[in-house]
């Protein structure tokens, strides 16, 4: 086992804005939110003395680091800004523990945010800078494992859709997510179609937002008022491109498959579905979802359609995954997706979460995919 | 006789070598212009679809015309066409990047005229009777626009012929042939104009196309001393079915003898009309039958033409009959506007600021010659070219392999209805090519209830957008055609010489 990382660290304090359309707030108004919000978690009262250095994670930043330092003022340290698709907030995570495990900091923030919602289109735009890779849409690339995997292993629509109401009832039930609506299966197969198999109740909800976490060495984690939450691994893998990886087989994500692979490692996960409480995975289409089921290891190749079926991911289930609704419904404002799972788990694991609270939790995991997709970034948080 | 006509050809052994053509697969059907609903076997044209132009309509047709042509010893390339997407770049460097002709082939855009084609093909005859060239690759292609709902718009259609001139045994020999020119203000369009425009229709017909056509045959009949009797068929362009008829008849042939102008199924194809008429007429010619050639715009081109024993040796082509055979009607006449950018849209198709000419410049092996690297340590194909191979990670170790002739399957697809098309959705497809190679591309030519995984494809030239006010070009995938429709071309380099 790689023990660099395992609880070196903890997350003594978390922080999330409203997520949705904020048409009335600039993300300078969210980090503040999101920061402030953080920093009465942990107690600290005086961020300028406390805070030694700030990992940013955003993906359309207007100037990325200045529109942190500048709205929190926090100047005279480092601050930082990191960018991986849509595993950017997971990896401005990673660096702060990196960071904290060798160190060279003591406290520092971890800030992913993003305001889509100033582009004045709903869905991304179309690029037309090449004639290469086109469509170059989110939708398009990720439903390029449906046809094959539901030839290979018999499911449809259906499946899928069922996530999706799943996600919704689950987002019914975290103040902070976007969308507040219970949906029903034939909602979800009667909506139009975006990117085959994908409805529109197949996709996430874009939206504005920022996401904070305070991070701390596990030595000065009793100082802070909350119980830590001790991070367990924090792991990135890259992947080819699916779209040219001459051996890809279209049943799988690979980053997924490779970042789980190191996440386990170091924190000595051998058997997922008993050893995790619960997750929050890359909702940004359904499939996503179902495919992230098998490449975590959840469930065996192919049976993800019986634990649909059995509620194995629900709330009431075995492992319930996106338990605040997930990109679908809280939303997805790029650069605050991983910082906001963090902050929805470390609610889970100190029994804070209310109405969606999964009882007895104490290993928690966090996942994003992005890119074509190409990327994959995973924390695996806990209290014992 | 004028210097350069008559009978001095007989002594020269340049003629066709070879032919193909091209019609595009989407039909308008006439009474969807009307605005009545299409009748099954009804009259329709065929058009352009929304990917297509002169320029992809030129490159199928040569490819059909150069099947088991090396195609490294082709000289020059002519193409013809009123509507090339440029009026100040070549349409013939394009292709000839397209087709991976040789670095030193000379290359010439024929346009201004109706009779282009024609035109074209008469220079590429005197090139190859002159030995200054290898054999030379004509192509006629035009998609003309007339104005919505006007005449001239039911009688234009849109298509390719290409014709592979040189000297050795050709398929077709030329005669004799007749050139007039003639000024006349009957059909025109101005520069920067849309449209194409004519005057009065019996003005146009009498004293235009009527006129030039019998003097130019007339003259060069009577000086190789042939009758109408003596062609086994008249290939004649025709602005229309009821003037070409009537110019058939005053010249004298049965109809019978007359080549089908194929008015109801394509319609007037422009500078390529002629061309096309002719390529359909050599698909059922039988060695030694005399065909009369005539082509019309701002004077006439008539060719005596005779074909040989070499034309029932040349392989299987799709030529002009499998191409009527594959059809897929349009949906509406506004699916037709919208595919010429005639319609009101929400956003502009044609705007931003379009592609950088520096990055075409370095992805025009890829994107206009379609080729992808092959590994030489481990033989894995990467599309686009990689420095590191993904396989054995060997650097700079790769050789070019040409994809735009084989074929592939598809592994896995999607349907997009964002992406920005006049027949939504736009069909998604991962293909891995027969070398084993992936290649992420939009299909033409299909619905999504012509999608299957494993599906065979080959590939065609289309134009991807138009952003930045520019037609910008690459490949699609399009199921394979069936076998006895000709569907796999030999690779660069195979073939044998026409």
């Amino acid at each position: 086992m790689n023990d660099a990382i395992r609880d070196k660290t903890a997350v003594v304090g978390v922080g999330c804005s409203q997520f949705g359309e904020n048409w009335d707030k600039a993300p300078e108004d969210m980090i503040v939110e999101a920061a402030y919000e953080a920093y009465a978690d942990a107690g600290i009262e005086d961020p300028q003395k406390r805070i030694d250095a700030v990992f940013c994670g955003s993906v359309y930043p207007s100037r990325g680091t200045g529109e942190v330092a500048e709205s929190l003022k926090l100047f005279d340290r480092p601050v930082s800004l990191v960018q991986n698709y849509c595993a950017t907030g997971t990896d401005a995570f990673r660096y702060a523990v990196y960071a904290l495990a060798c160190g060279a900091c003591e406290t520092a923030l971890v800030v992913g945010f993003d305001k889509p919602k100033d582009r004045g289109v709903s869905g991304p735009s179309v690029m037309m800078t090449g004639v290469r890779d086109l469509p170059m849409t989110p939708a398009g690339w990720f439903s390029l494992c449906a046809a094959r995997y539901f030839d290979t292993y018999g499911i449809g629509r259906e499946e899928l859709a069922k996530i999706a109401v799943k996600n919704h009832h689950n987002g019914t039930l975290a103040p902070k997510s976007m969308l507040k609506r219970e949906i029903t299966v034939q909602d979800v197969l009667d909506a139009r179609i975006i990117s085959w198999p994908f409805g529109l109740y197949d996709c996430a909800a874009q939206s504005d937002g920022a996401a904070a976490a305070i991070v701390t060495r596990a030595d000065v984690a009793k100082s802070f008022p909350n119980d830590p939450v001790l991070v367990k691994a924090v792991a990135i893998a890259l992947a080819p491109n699916p779209q040219t990886d001459p051996d890809f087989d279209f049943l799988r994500w690979k980053p997924t498959v490779f970042a789980a692979r190191q996440a386990y490692e170091q924190a000595g996960i051998t058997d997922p579905i008993n050893q995790i409480d619960v997750a929050q995975v890359h909702d940004c289409f359904t499939m996503t979802e179902l495919l992230t089921y098998e490449d975590l290891g959840f469930c065996e190749k192919g049976a993800a359609k019986e634990h649909i079926e059995a509620g194995t991911f629900t709330l009431e289930g075995e492992l319930p995954v996106n338990t605040d609704g997930g990109l679908k419904t809280f939303g997805h404002p790029t650069g605050a997706t991983g910082v906001r799972m963090i902050y929805e788990n470390v609610l889970q694991l100190r029994g804070q979460a209310g109405p969606r609270q999964v009882k007895g939790a104490t290993t928690a995991l966090s996942h994003n995919i992005g890119g074509a997709p190409q990327t994959c970034g995973i924390a695996i948080v806990g209290t014992e | 006789l004028p210097g350069g006509h008559g009978k001095g050809d007989r002594q020269v052994t340049a003629g066709i070598t070879s032919f193909g053509a091209y019609v595009p697969a989407s039909r308008l059907p006439l009474a969807l212009i009307g605005g009545r609903p299409a009748k099954e076997g009804g009259p329709e044209k065929a058009v352009a679809g929304f990917d297509e132009d002169s320029v992809t309509m030129a490159l199928a047709a040569a490819t059909d015309c150069l099947r088991g042509v090396d195609r490294s010893e082709v000289g020059a390339l002519y193409v013809a066409s009123t509507t090339n997407p440029y009026a100040e770049k070549q349409a013939a460097s394009l292709l000839a990047k397209a087709l991976d002709l040789r670095r030193d082939v000379r290359t010439a855009d024929f346009g201004g005229s109706l009779r282009a084609g024609t035109t074209a093909l008469l220079a590429a005859l005197d090139a190859a009777a002159a030995g200054s060239a290898g054999p030379v690759l004509v192509v006629a292609s035009d998609c003309r626009l007339a104005a919505p709902r006007s005449a001239l718009e039911r009688n234009f259609g849109d298509g390719a012929a290409a014709f592979l001139v040189g000297s050795g045994e050709p398929a077709v020999i030329v005669e004799d042939r007749h050139s007039i020119a003639d000024e006349n203000l009957d059909v025109w369009r101005s520069g920067g104009a849309d449209f194409v425009r004519t005057w009065e229709e019996r003005f146009v017909v009498e004293h235009g196309y009527q006129e030039c056509m019998r003097e130019a045959a007339g003259e060069m009949m009577a000086r190789c001393g042939l009758k109408p009797a003596d062609f086994d068929r008249s290939v004649l362009y025709g602005p229309d079915a009821r003037s070409h008829g009537s110019l058939a008849r005053k010249l004298g042939f049965a109809p019978e003898q007359v080549q089908d102008p194929l008015f109801g199924r394509v319609g007037n194809t422009g500078a390529a009309f002629a061309p096309l008429l002719l390529a359909a007429a050599l698909e059922n010619a039988e060695a030694g039958q005399r065909l009369l050639l005539a082509s019309y715009g701002d004077g006439a081109d008539v060719l005596a033409l005779l074909t040989t024993e070499r034309l029932a040796s040349l392989p299987p082509r799709r030529a002009v009959s499998a191409h009527l055979a594959r059809r897929r009607q349009l949906r509406s006449y506004d699916c037709y506007l919208a595919s010429r950018n005639l319609s009101v849209t929400e956003f502009d198709r044609r705007g931003g600021t379009g592609i950088a000419s520096t990055v075409h410049y370095r992805d025009r092996d890829a994107d206009i010659s379609f080729r992808a690297m092959k590994c030489r340590g481990c033989g894995t194909e990467h599309f686009p070219a990689q420095r590191v191979c993904y396989r054995c990670h060997a650097k700079d170790d790769f050789e070019p392999v040409r994809l735009a002739d084989g074929g592939g399957k598809v592994m896995s697809f999607t349907f997009d209805f964002f992406f920005p098309t006049s027949e939504p959705p736009t069909v998604v497809t991962m293909i891995e090519t027969d070398g084993g190679c992936r290649v992420y591309l939009m299909m033409a030519d299909v619905s999504p209830t012509d999608v299957r995984l494993d599906l065979p494809v080959e590939f065609t030239f289309r134009k991807i957008h138009e952003a930045g006010g520019k037609p910008n070009y690459y490949w699609k995938c399009t199921p394979a055609w069936a076998p006895n429709a000709a569907t796999a071309a030999p690779a660069t380099a195979g073939g044998g010489k026409p």
